[in-house]
């Protein structure tokens, strides 16, 4: 059974096109990447599947209930991480859970025993009655993810949710995605981390200026432009762009102190560099290589489209 | 049919967080219980003026601002704060985020209006002639007067201070129009024609019927306009924010 199934979705703001003309099913049990540039209608599918926004055309099944005819049942199979950490910064975070529950219809004793779950997963226990609007945006998107998952989505919904997070944060909702996954909810990730993407998500839905332009899993994705591999290579002093002037290398680019070397024959370039390191009397402090990148699929798919 | 429970659990839990959240907030305190005092000291005490005579229209003023300064507030400070998406991602439908709203005033309009009440009963001796009709004034009162607030943050503005602002420039001039400091049969030409247009007209005129027995219109007139009025403003609240939200707002 397909958790999520969307077809034909347009969506206008006056004269410009947000999403046109889009269609995708999600499997149950999946973790669907939703990928775009900004402003390329991913939040706003993203809230025309979760019943936020009505499309001007277009179905939405979410585990088969229609979205649009039968919003209350469908929303119920659902919890919704909106991209800013939105939860009531006057309530604690054990009010905000309470309201989330009471949502769903939880009753109080089982609603309690959630909230203890969750708060310890979530790490914030000796913060529960602490006003949510003291909270760092980390701890507010803790917060909002609790809010999200307090009664056991069959399907999980997550826009842009790492955005501006220190890594512990981002660890925690990663791995709270992970878990979710396993126990058994589908999950809709929009993001434009490709990395994420790549790590979390067994299918990736590419979308650009309101289209989708590809749909596959990140492995095929990548060997559809299996044409360009990349080395990156570090010294032992600074270099100039000059030095990449070899054979092979397509294209250099400044990588934090590295370089990143694009290339068709990653063995052509290899031979280029020890050689001339030898001759310039520079040491190679690093040098790896790798094959095709989701991030290069992404370019090439909304670049060209 | 499912979702019938799940509609009125949704207008409850809305109703339960904005009593919560909202009622303390100083918009509401300033423009829903410093306001109406404000303006009974002003236009009442010092002028030799028959207390008793004028309290059904007192009352009706002060259940006006109580019951229409939570309405404005709410959709607005969600917009701003961003909950309102949230919101609207739970199992609840718009409908129910008005109908949640509208209850929250109307429960705040209820609760302090009865209270000045009862307070009053002990310094002035005011009469209630028929307690039916004072309670149905309360209910119907509380409920228009909620939903004219609820309709005042309909348009689409993230900004609270805007709205209250907003709310304030037609909330005000009603007060003036409707019978409250002139007493309607003492009105004629532009004025009368005015007050016929403003629902808390009906709404003096039935505190008027339900405590000195007297009132211009039929009390089953007042009712009627207080109930269509209601009935209006929560549809148009509906339509202004349903359109908001196709366009995104």
């Amino acid at each position: 059974m397909n958790a999520i199934e969307a077809g034909h979705l347009v969506k206008r703001f006056g004269a410009i096109t947000a999403v046109n003309d889009v269609s995708l099913t999600v499997r149950e049990g999946e973790t669907f990447g939703f990928l775009g540039p900004n402003g390329a209608g991913k939040t706003t599918t993203m809230r025309m599947l979760t019943g936020v926004l009505t499309p001007e055309t277009g179905t939405v099944l979410i585990n088969g209930i229609d979205i649009h005819r039968h919003p209350l049942d469908a929303k119920m199979q659902m919890g919704v991480i909106p991209e800013s950490s939105t939860v009531y910064g006057d309530m604690s975070a054990e009010q905000n859970l309470h309201l989330s529950g009471k949502m769903y219809g939880m009753p109080r004793a089982l609603r309690e025993k959630r909230i203890d779950e969750i708060l310890s997963q979530m790490g914030l226990s000796d913060k529960r009655r602490i006003l949510v609007r003291t909270f760092s945006k980390g701890m507010k998107q803790r917060v909002s993810i609790a809010c999200a998952i307090i009664h056991r989505p069959k399907v999980l919904f997550l826009d842009e949710p790492t955005s501006g997070l220190d890594v512990q944060s981002r660890r925690l909702v990663i791995e709270t995605i992970h878990q979710m996954n396993e126990q058994g909810s589908t999950i809709f990730l929009t993001t434009h981390n490709i990395e994420e993407a790549n790590t979390l998500c067994q299918t990736v839905c590419i979308i650009n200026k309101g289209r989708i332009v590809a749909q596959d899993s990140p492995e095929r994705l990548r060997k559809m432009f299996d044409t360009t591999q990349s080395v990156e290579v570090s010294f032992d002093r600074a270099v100039t762009r000059d030095l990449f002037a070899g054979e092979g290398i397509l294209r250099a680019e400044p990588c934090g102190d590295k370089w990143r070397l694009y290339t068709d024959n990653p063995d052509a370039v290899l031979k280029y560099l020890v050689g001339r390191a030898e001759r310039e009397s520079l040491g190679i402090t690093s040098l790896t290589t790798s094959g095709p990148s989701l991030e290069e699929a992404f370019v090439h798919l909304t670049e060209c489209a | 049919m499912m979702e019938v429970p799940l509609f009125l659990r949704g207008i409850l839990v809305i109703t339960g967080k904005n009593m919560r959240l909202y009622y303390t907030k100083p918009p509401v305190l300033m423009f829903g219980l410093l306001f109406p005092l404000f303006m009974f000291f002003a236009f009442f005490v010092g002028r030799h003026l028959d207390l008793v005579t004028f309290f059904p229209a007192f009352l009706a003023m002060m259940l006006f601002f109580t019951a229409s300064s939570v309405g404005p507030l709410i959709t607005p400070w969600e917009k701003r704060e961003k909950t309102y998406e949230r919101l609207l991602s739970y199992p609840v439908t718009q409908d129910s985020i008005i109908l949640g709203d509208v209850a929250a005033g109307a429960f705040f309009g209820l609760g302090i209006s009865l209270l000045v009440w009862i307070a009053s009963t002990v310094f002035i001796p005011v009469a209630i002639t028929s307690p039916g009709l004072f309670a149905l004034a309360f209910i119907l009162g509380t409920l228009a007067c909620a939903a004219l607030g609820v309709l005042l943050a309909s348009p689409a503005s993230d900004s609270p201070p805007n709205v209250m602002i907003f709310s304030n420039l037609i909330r005000f001039p009603l007060i003036f129009i409707s019978g409250i400091f002139v007493p309607l049969s003492q009105m004629q030409g532009w004025g009368l024609t005015l007050a016929y247009c403003s629902p808390l007209t009906y709404l003096v005129d039935l505190f008027n019927a339900a405590m000195q027995g007297t009132s211009v219109f039929s009390p089953l007139v007042d009712c009627v306009v207080l109930i269509g009025v209601s009935a209006g403003f929560i549809i148009a609240a509906r339509i202004i924010q349903k359109r908001n939200l196709v366009k995104g707002m």
